[in-house]
């Protein structure tokens, strides 16, 4: 008998708890694949391709799915590399793949030589961003801020007239440099006025004469 | 009045070395030979150039116009001619060159004619509106346009007038608040109307007692009861606006508030003095008062035109032959500039002579011994020794989680550290990191949307083009059945014209395919 009424106990708790955890299922689903969603936000959303992938969702998705390499982001360089070891708990490999680690590509933009533009629109096809505006027989133009540097629209410009170029640092851009005190040549020491900006370590130096 | 007075933790007492340049009274530099105008001087987006090459200027004239909210006009300094308007280099660490205008003076140094504004009958907005056409930035060295300080979405309380000065060597607003207190109390009044708060306190450092009796007296004689002229302990950095604002009311800026959350703001004594100006006489902000000392034969105060070249200003206080470079602002948080010939601006309230005795070179970066003499002198109490490591490996998630933000650079930390660690070069490193990675993240994320748009767009138009298709030709299908139902003559005319609509139909059929093709070909192409 006791058998009995412990088997039935048993089997109502699982059936409650089986209960519990199928509805729980159901009513707490969570939409959308979460593990894409964050490898995505690693990725840089240049939509360039030179992952091999037709932009920055489906090769995060190749991603999660096992089915690429996760150093195949130039734009990303080895800090998102890294990033993305650190979440999907592989092993990071460099960008570059193998050689020195630091393989950041400078940051480009696309400059239209509006003069040559023959207003074709085969370029604002091309960006996968929208950054290009322009017309049909119009000339077209880059609106940098928008612009990836993905450089997809060089290739089917059939004049040739879109050029790739870095971004020129400005007061707003500029950052300071890691403190390490670059080691000078013995001619450039001299010119002290024209280099000590981003070095200007007076704290310490002010404390010693204080 | 007597007031309870409270005390921030940390702080350290360097040097004064005020006493070389607080004694001489407030000279008139002479006009310099050029006038280099940056059109960003302020916090916030550049001015945009109102002015060509040939144009004659007067003095006080509009030669850039504020570009947004956050941006601030900017004037010339004195009449003449524009000779240049072109990128020169400013005094910034970046040592980057940025839009200027170059005049020439003609000697004149002729004023526009000035028209004070009615501002007691403008609307708050219009004050707010005139007070960054006339270029009023905070002149204590952060240079924060004033009027977006003064827009009041919150109920604020006190206005704190910062006369403190904690940074050694500078002594440009102690002299101001000897000469010009009256203007000073004058336009605190004009900002305390603007905010509606209840009290003003004017807190100055106890080693400026002239400074303080001056003060009092200007206070005085305006009558104001709800000003107070506070005398604080002199603590290097009392002058912070956080830890102005914990002395003077105790309460403590929490790290992702303002002080306006707390129902307090904070204004220069300077700034108070040029919000009078501008609204008083209708004067733009020309010009500011620039401390000229340390490697220097003859220390002292100066009232600057705006654009003066440094090496001019400089060689009023004959620097010694080993004078090797310039820093800008107090020996704690100023800047070596990156050439002797850049320009003053509105937020430089100080020029020190650099030289190898009195800036000897950064001794060598030795091991973080871990002895925490960085974190008990921290005003804002953090714990820098953790920042710079987490900074020096790159870590800034880390050091974000320490709350690297609430950093103010005082330099508190770099100051007492036996190890002789730049720690304030590696915040700034840091700050710099985050603040790109931040703006990087923005611009990913727009990207994206736009992308994802783009994408949306294509889909949407690949529907409706087939659901147009679909439609044409369920069109056609219906209307040749109609023209098999009903035939509108003889026999052999309706079989003539159904082969004839029956032959339309295919060669539209082969064209519409024809297109597509050509389009998918292009499309992959």
């Amino acid at each position: 008998m006791e058998i009995l009424i412990a088997i039935a106990v048993m089997a109502l708790g699982a059936l409650t708890l089986g209960a519990a955890l199928g509805y729980a299922a159901i009513r707490f689903k969570v939409e959308g694949d979460l593990i894409t969603g964050k490898v995505e936000a690693i990725l840089p959303q240049t939509q360039c391709g030179q992952c091999g992938f037709a932009g920055c969702k489906p090769y995060a998705e190749a991603i999660v799915r096992g089915e690429a390499e996760i150093n195949l982001c130039p734009p990303g360089g080895d800090e998102g590399a890294k990033k993305l070891a650190d979440l999907l708990g592989r092993e990071f490999k460099p960008v570059s793949g193998g050689g020195d680690g630091e393989a950041v590509k400078p940051r480009l933009t696309a400059i239209i030589r509006e003069a040559e533009c023959i207003g074709c629109t085969l370029c604002i096809q091309a960006c996968p961003v929208d950054a290009i505006v322009g017309a049909a027989r119009q000339m077209h133009t880059v609106i940098e801020t928008l612009c990836t540097g993905c450089e997809l629209c060089v290739k089917p410009c059939p004049v040739e007239c879109i050029d790739m170029v870095s971004v020129p640092e400005t007061l707003a851009t500029w950052k300071y440099a890691y403190p390490i005190i670059p080691i000078k040549s013995a001619e450039r020491a001299h010119d002290v006025p024209n280099n000590v900006g981003a070095m200007n370590d007076t704290q310490s130096s002010h404390r010693k004469v204080a | 009045m007597l007031q309870k007075l409270f005390k921030f933790k940390g702080g350290i007492k360097p040097a004064h070395h005020k006493a070389e340049s607080q004694g001489a009274p407030i000279a008139i530099a002479p006009l310099p030979g050029r006038l280099v105008i940056p059109l960003s001087q302020s916090a916030g987006e550049a001015a945009q150039p109102v002015v060509a090459v040939g144009d004659r200027v007067l003095k006080g004239q509009f030669i850039g116009r504020a570009e947004g909210w956050l941006s601030s006009a900017v004037h010339a300094s004195t009449s003449g001619t524009v000779v240049a308007v072109e990128p020169r280099l400013m005094p910034h660490p970046s040592g980057l060159a940025t839009l200027s205008v170059v005049i020439e003076p003609d000697g004149e140094d002729r004023w526009l004619p000035l028209q004070a504004p009615d501002y007691k009958n403008m609307s708050p907005k219009a004050v707010l509106q005139y007070l960054q056409d006339a270029g009023v930035v905070g002149m204590g060295g952060a240079g924060f346009p004033s009027h977006a300080k003064m827009q009041n979405s919150t109920v604020l309380e006190d206005l704190v007038i910062n006369g403190a000065e904690c940074e050694p060597y500078i002594t440009c607003d102690d002299r101001l608040m000897r000469e010009r207190a009256g203007e000073i109390v004058a336009g605190s009044r004009v900002i305390r109307d603007l905010l509606q708060v209840k009290r003003v306190l004017i807190g100055i450092e106890d080693n400026k007692p002239e400074a303080i009796a001056a003060m009092r007296e200007a206070v005085e004689a305006m009558g104001e009861t709800t000003f107070s002229v506070v005398v604080v302990p002199t603590l290097y950095p009392a002058g912070g606006i956080k830890q102005l604002i914990r002395v003077l009311t105790g309460k403590e800026i929490p790290v992702d508030k303002r002080s306006t959350d707390l129902g307090i703001q904070c204004f220069n004594v300077a700034t108070a003095l040029s919000v009078w100006r501008a609204l008083n006489l209708g004067e733009p902000v020309v010009n500011r008062i620039v401390t000229l000392t340390g490697n220097v034969e003859q220390a002292g105060n100066w009232e600057v035109l705006i654009g003066t070249p440094m090496n001019e200003l400089l060689a009023l206080a004959r620097p010694k032959a080993d004078t090797d470079g310039i820093i800008m602002g107090g020996p704690m948080m100023g800047i070596s500039v990156p050439a002797f010939d850049v320009p003053v601006i509105k937020a430089s309230n100080c020029l020190i002579a650099r030289s190898p005795a009195l800036f000897p070179p950064p001794p060598p970066e030795m091991p973080c011994i871990r002895c925490g003499a960085c974190a008990r002198v921290c005003p804002q109490e953090l714990q820098p020794f953790e920042l710079y490591w987490w900074s020096r490996a790159r870590q800034f998630d880390k050091a974000q989680a320490y709350n690297l933000a609430s950093c103010i650079e005082c330099g508190c930390c770099a100051y007492v550290c036996p190890a002789n660690i730049p720690l304030v070069q590696y915040f700034r490193f840091s700050k710099g990191e985050i603040r790109a990675a931040a703006k990087e993240q923005k611009m990913a994320d727009s990207a994206k949307a736009r992308f994802e748009f783009k994408q949306f767009r294509a889909e949407r138009e690949k529907a409706e083009k087939a659901e147009k298709l679909a439609r044409a030709a369920a069109a056609q299908a219906a209307k040749l059945a109609a023209e098999r139902d009903t035939p509108p003559g003889g026999e052999s005319d309706t079989a003539v014209y159904a082969a004839d609509a029956k032959q339309a139909v295919i060669a539209a059929a082969v064209e519409r395919a024809r297109l597509q093709r050509a389009e998918t070909d292009s499309r992959d192409a």
